[in-house]
């Protein structure tokens, strides 16, 4: 059962709620061949992308798992369109919902504004990153690579590490690796972790061979440079040095550790191009395609509600 | 000479700290004398004894610190909507904001409002002029002209001077006119583009967040800059725990310092904002629930002397829009009294005790003789219904803008008529 009109964030989802989500996307998952896991659950229906910030990885993704489903897929480059001449996010919204689209993919640099912005359309929603608030099926992606390679999804030892205060991945990753009743360690300078952040029953460290001892899933995220508006970290040199993901570190967690990073990755910034590309330890490639299964699962899941 | 008798009513002075029932003549816009006993209804004509049925007469409110929005966006709000709303909620003298479009910071500006003001709004307005010329923070306003034309106080608002040379000439210049400065107490820096107080709720929401420190750094660099100068000086809003000490310090230095909270900090808390609701938007943001019991208690000590209901209009148009990008503030000249009320019904404070911070303690930081059910005074006055319950509906509010946060509350406390120098400007409409 997964009984939502929208996908808006992790917050919003019971644990039956995600394993139904991660079992939908495994049968898409299965096999890596394309016209096998086609079908036409959503012919007829019509899926429009906005972005309103830059996105390759998960736009290209929900435009791929939308047409293997058989919806019409529209995208619109938000960047370039009216919102430009001053439109409001709600005329814009409104705008659209007059042309009945079924299901609605919206990014946003503002906290919040996919919430709004649902609230004023029929349609379903779903939330493909909101400022730094919730990257919802960013966290199922990797849930499911998780439950794959380790073939559960409780009693695990996660590591997130880096720049979780400007991180909506590791917002939303906190939240479900919680529900599902995972002990969570945050990694990372302090000046990069949210006020706060040790309520929302996470472990905290600024010592990495602390926060990687015996974890069974170490999680990178991106140091994200272009949110940077002065000086929360001292050199790109220094952050590698004490941060950054390398053998040496990684020595720490359990030898079975795998390794994940959302992308796109900054070799040399906070992970190893060595480690990035391990075939035995990364499954960052693994991520990717899962992402296409998982957003494949969440927009069939919300379509069939509209037949 | 016409008299006019308010009887049977439960009379809130707050200068004694009595809740008597009793009657009030008013007489040349004055009150004219109390009574207590032997009232002779004989001595009035029909029409000129008004028999409050044992409801409560008041100095009416003294509102620090409200944003017409004339000139520049006069569709949020204007003379005429404001005055509307400042007599249904009991506001008989309304201390404006100079932070419009352009901003107040010439005299011409200043007259060009009193003007405005007697056209349209049936309450006392007393304008403030800014502080530093187009609230930049760089050159001081002309402070002595400005007070000839009316300005009965300085402030930049939200915009807080970040440079402290410029801030310490104004209010070294200030001092010598004798003039009132209100601060915004708030590190400029550590607050830009926050709307939220950092801490888990806002860290969940992904919101840019101040820590609630930013508060007392702000209030104790202004602090020693009053103690400098010897400026008088009044924080237009405490909100903080951590302020606190700082102001007690300079209390008991003897400073010439006076505080003042918003309705909104001692009635709401963060988690009010919940899934990104603008209209709890305000300036500063809204505080954890410790912060506001200790603003509380702080001003049931005594400590925080002034609740003022920082009335900021925005229009629809302003506050739909994700939560960054949305216009702070809140309208509250309609809401200052019930929300109040709760404090009240809550046992925190008694009605004279809550009419000191809402009138007579903003009359007298101003010089003004109003605040007080004194023989002499004047007949600013409301009547008032402590305790009749409704759901509050905020397109009913006379406002122009409705961006208030109590909406569809329930609320608790309303205006049933208002006299400001002795006329009737306003009677509840009877259903």
């Amino acid at each position: 059962m997964f009984d939502h009109r929208h996908l808006l964030g992790i917050e919003h989802l019971s644990p039956m709620d995600i394993a139904a989500v991660l079992d939908r996307a495994d049968t898409f998952a299965t096999t890596p061949d394309s016209r096998a896991v086609r079908r036409d659950s959503l012919s007829g229906l019509t899926q429009i992308n906005m972005f309103f910030e830059n996105s390759t990885r998960t736009q290209a993704s929900f435009e791929i798992a939308g047409k293997r489903l058989g919806a019409d897929v529209m995208n619109m480059a938000m960047q370039a369109s009216s919102i430009k001449k001053g439109e409001t996010l709600i005329d814009t919204a409104l705008t659209l919902n007059a042309m009945h689209p079924d299901l609605l993919v919206v990014r946003h640099p503002n906290s919040g504004a996919v919430a709004l912005l649902a609230q004023k359309v029929n349609c379903a929603v779903i939330n493909a990153g909101d400022g730094r608030h919730e990257h919802p099926t960013q966290a199922l992606l990797d849930a499911l690579t998780i439950r794959r390679r380790k073939g559960r999804l409780q009693r695990l030892t996660v590591a997130i590490c880096g720049d979780i205060a400007h991180s909506r991945v590791a917002r939303s990753n906190i939240m479900l690796l919680g529900k599902m009743e995972n002990r969570v360690r945050l990694v990372g300078p302090k000046t990069l972790m949210p006020p706060g952040i040790e309520k929302f029953g996470v472990e905290v460290t600024d010592d990495m061979a602390a926060g990687l001892k015996d974890a069974d899933v170490v999680m990178m995220l991106r140091l994200q440079r272009e949110r940077m508006d002065g000086g929360f970290i001292p050199s790109e040199r220094e952050y590698y040095h004490r941060f950054g993901l390398d053998a040496a570190k990684l020595a720490h967690a359990k030898p079975d550790a795998i390794v994940m990073h959302p992308g796109p990755m900054n070799r040399g910034v906070e992970i190893d191009g060595e480690i990035a590309d391990d075939i035995n330890r990364s499954v960052i490639q693994e991520q990717v395609e899962m992402g296409v299964a998982v957003r494949m699962a969440v927009l069939e899941l919300l379509g069939e509600g509209r037949g | 000479m016409t008299q006019t008798l308010l009887h049977n009513a439960r009379l809130i002075d707050p200068e004694s700290g009595t809740d008597t029932l009793g009657a009030l003549v008013i007489e040349d816009g004055r009150i004219a004398e109390i009574l207590t006993e032997n009232i002779k209804l004989s001595d009035f004509p029909a029409g000129k004894a008004i028999d409050c049925r044992g409801k409560c007469v008041a100095p009416g409110i003294v509102d620090i610190g409200v944003k017409i929005c004339e000139p520049g966006e006069r569709h949020k709000e204007s003379f005429r909507s404001a005055g509307r709303a400042a007599v249904r909620g009991g506001a008989t003298t309304i201390v404006i904001r100079p932070d419009t479009d352009p901003t107040i910071d010439t005299p011409e500006m200043v007259r060009f409002q009193i003007e405005r003001a007697e056209d349209d709004a049936p309450v006392n307005v007393l304008p403030m002029a800014a502080l530093t010329k187009g609230r930049a923070g760089r050159e001081m306003t002309e402070i002595g002209f400005l007070t000839d034309a009316g300005a009965v106080a300085f402030t930049d608002c939200d915009a807080v001077v970040t440079d402290t040379k410029v801030l310490s000439r104004a209010l070294t210049y200030a001092a010598g006119l004798g003039a009132l400065v209100i601060g915004h107490p708030q590190e400029p820096v550590l607050s830009h583009g926050a709307c939220m107080t950092s801490g888990q709720y806002a860290s969940q929401l992904g919101l840019p967040a101040v820590s609630p420190l930013a508060e007392r750094m702000g209030l104790e660099r202004d602090l020693a800059l009053v103690e400098a100068t010897g400026v008088r000086w009044h924080a237009d809003q405490i909100t903080t725990a951590a302020a606190l000490p700082a102001l007690r310090r300079a209390r008991a230095a003897g400073l010439p310092v006076t505080a003042g909270t918003s309705i909104h900090h001692l009635t709401l808390n963060e988690f009010d904002v919940a899934d990104y609701r603008t209209f709890f938007k305000v300036k500063p943001p809204l505080r954890a629930e410790e912060d506001r019991l200790a603003i509380l208690t702080a001003l049931v000590d005594g400590e925080i002397d002034i609740v003022c209901s920082m009335h900021t209009p925005q229009d629809e148009e302003s506050k739909r829009l994700p939560f960054e990008e949305a216009a702070s503030g809140a309208v509250g000249l309609e809401t200052l009294l019930p929300a109040a009320l709760q404090l009240v019904h809550g046992g925190y404070l008694d009605l004279p005790e809550l009419f000191a911070k809402l009138s007579l303690n903003p009359a007298r930081l101003l010089g003004l003789d109003c605040g007080r059910l004194t023989p002499g005074a004047p007949a600013d006055l409301i009547l008032f219904d402590p305790d009749v319950p409704y759901v509050l509906d905020r397109w009913s509010l006379a406002s122009k803008s409705k961006n208030t946060p109590y909406d569809l509350r329930r609320m608790q406390g309303r205006v049933l008529a208002t006299w400001v120098g002795g006329t009737q400007v306003y009677a509840e409409e009877r259903k």
